[in-house]
């Protein structure tokens, strides 16, 4: 029996209205009174429960003109939520109407509702009531609006000049001011005497810019407070006004390590939602490309995490073997961190030519090196005196805070979109999904290390059994649009005029697609209102609930613990605050 | 008169070496570095960028010698001369030659000992005095590392006594000529080397620093010529523990063929490589981790050598 009939059943016709998608999620409406019951039943109730939150966000419906048979909305609450034992999403719509709506938390449900609906509240004034500290998240406290709400001006030309007056810098500066109160803290309790430590967001351990506030009892943490949001740069309201050709290099600034993985999921959901079928050839440079990042990814975290437990020398060595890597991808694209190489329907072109020695010569070389990395950092007996048993996660724990990737299956749970809901045609190759079982520090380093090595084997057969053939779809929304008939006749000439100066117009509809990561899944949820951008973009990223996590994991640790945690669990800001 | 002038001068020349070589030493770490990480290092300024050390001190010296104005300050000046001073006294005692050598005191072990206990109060009243909580992290943590490592590094140089009958450095590296201190004593060797990297809080015992956690721990405060101070007083503390592991285990100036000075320089030149292609290997401990290896694994080890030395020292006569 379907998820939505097991509902209907149960809590009548009335509370779930299903609704259709180009990517075949089951996806209903409800109320805002029925969802906190509808939810518990989903997580718990249910034979085969959804027990990860995997994405909570929302919709500014006002100016959505294609709305089909949905039901009125001003604003729509949109939760995701992941089903393991299915191996099945399932979407649930709430219909809010008037200009500021509430919604109930359900933070009580999940813990990592959290930051989800902190963010809603920033993002769209929606507030959630009965959340334990509703505030801003992505943007400054003292921030007037809410961006990603229709009226609110994509361009900062629109808001007039800016000026920052030195009253307003104090101000500003003042705002950001921690305040123990503001979250139930006191400096003294019990006679003990807590320090409030500000860590970042320019400390040299945070990766980024990350600010966490520690409260500290000697060196014991007992609390941490994560402030996120300094390098935010609206990429959700950018994407509502670039066309849908033109917002692929943003993608690639999400998770600026990752390069093409961030294009994926992006290019996997337009295609979708203009049912374009890519060729063969297509799908394997993409699978390769996307490969090779994520080895590329992991070196720098392999160097970065040594250099946080106090190894200096892994971080030269990798950042040496990822500059092998670039020569192949300079190669194929011309750029380095920010290839902007998939296009929708395809690759940008077809490989260059000698690209196979480029690559041999990487597959040759890697093996030696990780063997090398193995015996003076995942041998080393002090980085496992740093790391075994530091941070660790149960699996029941990483599912409950929206865990996924390398960091999930360090717990012990194999779980990859690769193997699991193969796309680009990774059904057609053989690796592994490498798993540990602590859910500490020192195996979820082990996880991604043993990954590098599974990337290198589907990057082997990628080379050795290269399809021939286009590497564009042949479909009139592909991008940009083939130009080898343009001189021809009129039409096609208008078609192609218009395909390059507006882009393509693509058919309304919502599909979200996720992938596997570099850091874990991420998702693209789009809506299109059948134009030539998305009406609404929202980018899942996997840094962000894996962040949510670690005040439980530091909790009674020290700073170097803390630090050595940072570096294990592999975020980065870019694909946190978006 | 003579005389005096004589002493003033040999003093003259083995501050003003000592202060070059521990600047040269900023030159061969990051070389060193450089070469097992590979990548070039400074090698600019100068034939092989030896000049860069000129270009350094250029620049600590006329870089702003800011003082927070948080921070107590009459303490917050004193912090890093206690260090230079320190160990500057310390090499007072140590023979480099026969002959060559300041003073040939006849508590001249007890003497560096005390010295280099004073250099801890460089830390805590540097982490003191910034009146940051970094820098008081991270002087804590030094006065914890610093004073329990210490404790044994003291006590693994008895054996050395016992065997020699003195405290006398130039009588200790005479009593070596048979047998260096190296074989019979080889734990104390071991655990002075480990107290000593400890006690030059070089990596993997950086915690009062660890750039990583702290920003720089209790020198994160401090610019100009007073972190030049620190900086240039880490090198000479890692030259002092250099130059006491071949005075104390190593036999000090003897060998054959060689003059004695060269002889004391090349062991201690080795032993500062190792230090370096320490900081170039290892990641560093956790704070509580470095206090139980002190305290569980390095003290009783200690006591036993001291046990191990004393019977057969008994035994012998």
């Amino acid at each position: 029996m379907n998820i939505i009939q097991e509902l209907q059943n149960t809590f009548g016709e009335a509370a779930v209205a299903p609704q259709a998608t180009k990517d075949d999620i089951p996806t209903f409406w409800t109320t805002k009174e029925r969802l906190p019951e509808i939810l518990r039943f989903l997580k718990s109730g249910t034979q085969s429960p959804y027990p990860m939150l995997y994405d909570l966000s929302a919709i500014d419906e006002r100016v959505r003109g294609n709305r089909q048979d949905q039901p009125a909305s001003d604003f729509t609450l949109v939760y995701h939520l992941l089903s393991f034992e299915r191996n099945q999403d399932v979407r649930v719509k709430v219909a809010l109407a008037g200009e500021h709506p509430s919604i109930p938390s359900i933070t009580p449900l999940w813990k990592s509702a959290d930051w989800y609906e902190c963010e809603i509240w920033d993002m769209f004034g929606i507030r959630a009531e009965g959340h334990p500290h509703l505030r801003r998240i992505l943007m400054p406290p003292d921030w007037k609006g809410h961006p990603l709400r229709k009226e609110h001006p994509a361009r900062r030309t629109e808001l007039g000049k800016f000026r920052l007056a030195d009253d307003r810098e104090v101000k500003e500066e003042d705002a950001m001011r921690f305040r123990p109160e503001d979250w139930g803290l006191s400096p003294r309790q019990d006679g003990t005497d807590f320090m409030f430590l500000n860590l970042g967001p320019h400390h040299t351990g945070t990766h980024g810019v990350l600010r966490i506030i520690l409260e500290l009892d000697g060196e014991r943490i007992e609390n941490a407070i994560l402030d996120i949001g300094f390098h935010h740069r609206a990429q959700e309201k950018t994407a509502e006004r670039q066309t849908w050709h033109t917002y692929i290099p943003y993608t690639d600034r999400i998770d600026y390590l990752a390069g093409v993985l961030n294009e994926f999921p992006y290019v996997l959901a337009v295609e979708k939602l203009a049912g374009i079928e890519v060729p063969d050839r297509a799908k394997v440079i993409r699978v390769m490309l996307a490969e090779l990042f994520r080895i590329a990814n992991h070196l720098v975290w392999y160097g970065t995490f040594a250099a946080d437990l106090g190894q200096l020398s892994p971080v030269f060595f990798t950042f040496n073997d990822r500059e092998r890597f670039y020569t192949i991808i300079e190669a194929v694209c011309g750029f380095r961190m920010h290839p902007g190489w998939f296009r929708i329907g395809g690759v940008a072109a077809d490989l260059p030519r000698g690209w196979e020695k480029l690559v041999r010569d990487f597959l040759d070389y890697m093996p030696a090196r990780l063997r090398e990395y193995d015996r003076i950092v995942m041998q080393n007996r002090i980085v496992k005196a740093r790391t075994q048993g530091v941070g660790a996660l149960t699996r029941d724990q990483a599912i409950e805070w929206g865990v996924t990737g390398p960091n999930l299956r360090a717990c012990g749970f194999e779980w990859d979109f690769r193997k699991k809901r193969p796309y680009s045609g990774y059904d057609q190759f053989e690796f592994d999904i490498p798993t540990a079982t602590h859910g500490d520090s020192y195996d979820r380093a082990a996880v991604r290390v043993e990954e590098m090595r599974q990337s290198l084997r589907i990057v082997e057969q990628c080379l050795k059994n290269m399809p021939a053939g286009n590497t564009k779809a042949d479909h009139p929304l592909a991008t940009p649009p083939r130009k080898d008939r343009t001189m021809l006749d009129i039409e096609t000439l208008i078609d192609h005029f218009l395909n390059v100066s507006w882009g393509p117009v693509v058919p309304a509809g919502e599909a979200a697609f996720g992938i596997e990561a570099a850091k874990g899944n991420m998702s693209y949820y789009l809506i299109s209102d059948g134009s030539t951008q998305s009406y609404r973009a929202r980018i899942r990223t996997p840094s962000f609930p894996h962040l949510q996590a670690v005040p439980e994991m530091t909790r009674g640790l020290n700073i170097s613990d803390l630090i050595a945690i940072l570096g294990s669990i592999d975020f980065i800001m870019g694909d946190v605050d978006r | 008169m003579n005389q005096v002038l004589i002493q003033l001068a040999v003093i003259i020349v083995i501050l003003l070496g000592l202060t070059t070589v521990s600047a040269g030493l900023i030159w061969l770490e990051r070389r060193l570095l450089a070469l097992w990480q590979d990548r070039y290092g400074p090698n600019r300024v100068g034939p092989f960028g030896l000049l860069q050390v000129a270009a350094d001190m250029i620049k600590i010296f006329f870089k702003e010698d800011w003082i927070p104005p948080f921070a107590d300050k009459p303490v917050f000046v004193l912090a890093p001369a206690i260090i230079m001073v320190t160990t500057f006294l310390s090499f007072a005692v140590i023979p480099f030659a026969p002959g060559i050598g300041i003073v040939d005191l006849n508590i001249g072990l007890l003497f560096f000992l005390a010295m280099s206990s004073l250099g801890v109060y460089s830390v805590v009243l540097a982490g003191w005095a910034s009146n940051s909580k970094y820098a008081l992290l991270g002087g804590l943590r030094g006065a914890a590392q610093m004073l329990s490592y210490e404790v044994f590094m003291g006590l693994s140089l008895m054996g050395v006594v016992m065997l020699t009958g003195s405290f006398n450095l130039s009588a200790i590296v005479e009593a070596q000529r048979g047998l260096w201190f190296v074989i019979p004593q080889f734990p104390a060797f071991v655990i002075f080397l480990i107290a000593g990297v400890a006690e030059t809080h070089r990596l993997p015992f950086d915690l009062p620093e660890a750039e990583n956690e702290l920003v720089a721990g209790f020198h994160a405060e401090y610019s100009g010529l007073k972190f030049g101070m620190f900086f240039v007083g880490e090198y000479l503390g890692i030259t002092l523990i250099a130059a006491m592991i071949t005075t104390l285990f190593l036999g000090g100036w003897l060998g054959p063929v060689l003059p004695p000075f060269v002889w004391f320089f090349l062991k201690t030149f080795v032993f500062i490589c190792l230090f370096i292609l320490l900081r170039a290997s290892l990641p560093r401990l956790r704070f509580d981790q470095l206090m139980a290896f002190g305290w569980k694994v390095m003290l009783p080890l200690v006591l036993a050598n001291l046990l191990v030395t004393g019977a057969i020292v008994l035994a012998r006569s």
